[in-house]
């Protein structure tokens, strides 16, 4: 075996920029294929994505929406879709950290960053099949909700946005998880901490309540908090209103967050 | 003989913890290098380096002549890794996992499924192969690991404790699998706390201990300078100790070792083993000294150890428990593995 050359193998050391380009998104559409097939597998995988928000959206609507007042245009199950849409594509991000710990302490990314791959294959991979995720969570969330009575009020393009803004979110929300996963390491601290965080930012914001109906020292919090931002965001576009603003608020925010923490994901992959 | 790997006084440290305090040491092509210690001893921090995971803070690493530190991605295309757990994806096939890794390794799809097939049977896994992985066996798991790093086909192996967690039987079917690789010519260094298992699989040993390296040699080297099988017995009178090394001196083929807290004496008896329990047994009784537990084994890792720097090696024997190490070296040597190990 020691005196058999690499014969099937590319052997490329001088990587051009193109190589680079060409093995970086192969190697990343693999790793995502990879990923998807096992999120396929788990059965509690497919519960989080896809049972628990349906789970939310019934419990929102029939349970604690009639004790909610609010006013929007076809009462609280329209005040309520862009709020769980975001929570779910925010919540999806438990897959990424967990994902990425999990492979840390089995020693697949180790292994992966002894092999001749691409070093940002392992991340964008992720990225990709949790994008992919992401948007089937957000189609699915969409279709109970227009069971139980959700309409989109403002036309086909603004929803669509609405739809996209959702996703691009949680997208951003899972490059902040997939640095927790990478910087923790293990699985169980890993979802400890992501309740730790993500339970406030999502529960304390306009999702399910006006902020208006919260104590004035927590609406400090709530009113300027980006998950507010961008699912008033996401209502104005489903719902109709001035729509500008918040727009570019909500831009800001998710190329900020995205812009901080995938540098930072990929310096401590680096280091794992 | 031509040199696969050269490491040249390799440091390291995590904040204040000194891993590696300069560890040097070759391997020469188509041999097998067993790299010895307890836990904590850096052998981890070892592979992470030589693998291009770790930077060392200084030293030098060549695999097959390559420069790991100045073209780690050309090193990258010569090695294989098998780490301490089985990294594959338990809930994919064993085929799956052997497909995807061959297309990271840029083979295209039909090459791969070849590959693939290859490694299972060679790996006696062909019945296996289509269900989930996490169906399998501890021996199974790591034997479809080794496949895995198999797939790029290295000239220069890496085995990080290649049996750790395996029951007996399961570790002698991975021994078989080794050796055959050996025999194949593949070069291979790897890491164990086991003496046996190093003396069955390797050709050089080398003994680290705290990031340094203690000792070098063939495994009949290292058990010379234990003196082969070893007699030990606890001396019930602690006050009797020099009588009883009196006794046992002539069968000892090293200075017999005393432990006075512990009352111990070990004596390294060579391989007349059984005739020098039964001297030892007479001659302690003709001079009135009472023993207890007096036993003959093989030489293990701890009696390289004890043999070599005096103190037991503080890690985890046979059972993977903590064992014999002073409290205060034993505090000191985990903590330092956890942070290797992170």
């Amino acid at each position: 075996m020691t005196n058999q050359k690499v014969k099937d193998i590319p052997m490329v050391t001088e990587w051009t920029s193109l190589d680079k380009l060409r093995y970086g998104i192969g190697d990343a559409l693999i790793v995502s294929k990879r990923d998807l097939l096992v999120w396929l597998r788990v059965p509690a995988f497919i519960f989080f994505t896809i049972v628990q928000p349906v789970m939310f959206v019934l419990l929102f609507r029939y349970v604690f929406g009639g004790a909610i007042a609010v006013s929007v245009p076809g009462g609280y199950v329209d005040y309520l879709m862009p709020g769980i849409i975001a929570q779910s594509a925010a919540f999806a991000s438990f897959g990424t950290a967990i994902g990425l710990a999990r492979e840390i302490q089995l020693g697949v990314i180790d292994r992966f960053r002894s092999m001749p791959m691409a070093r940002s294959a392992v991340l964008l991979g992720r990225l990709i099949a949790d994008t992919i995720r992401l948007v089937v969570t957000v189609l699915v969330i969409l279709l109970v909700g227009y069971a139980v009575g959700f309409r989109f009020h403002n036309g086909v393009g603004p929803g669509i946005l609405m739809l996209l803004l959702g996703t691009i979110f949680g997208v951003a929300i899972c490059c902040v998880s997939a640095y927790c996963g990478l910087v923790f390491k293990n699985e169980e601290t890993v979802q400890s901490f992501g309740l730790a965080w993500l339970f406030p930012l999502t529960f304390v914001s306009s999702a399910f309540v006006p902020v208006g109906s919260m104590p004035g020292w927590l609406q400090v919090f709530a009113k300027h908090q980006p998950v507010t931002i961008v699912i008033n965001e996401m209502r104005a576009l489903a719902l109709g209103g001035p729509a500008v603003r918040g727009g570019i608020e909500s831009a800001l925010w998710l190329i900020a967050i995205i812009a901080v923490f995938i540098p930072l994901a990929v310096r401590s992959y680096r280091r794992v | 003989m031509e040199v696969a790997v050269e490491v040249r006084d390799l440091k390291k440290s995590f904040g204040a913890v000194e891993a590696l305090r300069g560890v040097s040491l070759s391997v020469e092509r188509g041999t097998v290098l067993g790299l010895l210690g307890p836990n904590g001893a850096g052998k981890t921090t070892v592979i992470k380096v030589l693998t291009t995971l770790l930077r060392p803070d200084s030293g030098s690493v060549f695999i097959e002549g390559c420069d790991v530190l100045a073209d780690p991605a050309k090193v990258r295309h010569l090695i294989g890794l098998a780490g301490q757990s089985a990294a594959i994806q338990e809930e994919l096939t064993g085929r799956e996992n052997l497909e995807i890794m061959g297309r990271l390794y840029h083979l295209n799809k039909s090459s791969s499924q070849t590959r693939a097939q290859e490694l299972l049977e060679r790996f006696d896994l062909v019945e296996a192969g289509d269900r989930p992985s996490k169906t399998y066996s501890g021996g199974m798991q790591r034997r479809l690991d080794l496949a895995a790093s198999l797939v790029g086909r290295p000239s220069v192996l890496f085995l990080d404790e290649p049996t750790t967690g395996l029951d007996p039987r399961a570790r002698i079917g991975m021994w078989g699998v080794i050796r055959d690789l050996v025999e194949e010519g593949t070069t291979l260094l790897l890491t164990t706390q086991y003496l046996e298992e190093a003396d069955v699989l390797a050709d050089q040993i080398v003994v680290i201990d705290q990031g340094r390296v203690i000792a070098t040699g063939t495994s009949g080297q290292l058990k010379d300078r234990v003196g082969g099988d070893v007699l030990e017995f606890t001396v019930v009178d602690p006050n009797r100790l020099e009588d009883a090394k009196r006794a046992v001196i002539d069968l000892s083929m090293t200075e017999p070792i005393l432990d006075p807290k512990s009352a111990k004496v070990s004596v390294g008896v060579g391989q007349y083993g059984t005739n020098a329990l039964a001297n030892a047994v007479r001659n302690l009784d003709s001079v009135g000294v009472e023993v207890e537990g007096l036993s003959l084994h093989r030489p293990s890792l701890d009696d390289v150890f004890l043999a070599i720097t005096g103190h037991a090696a503080s890690g985890a024997n046979e059972d993977g428990a903590i064992t014999r190490g002073r409290k205060g070296r034993r505090s000191t040597s985990k903590s330092r593995n956890e942070v290797v190990n992170d």
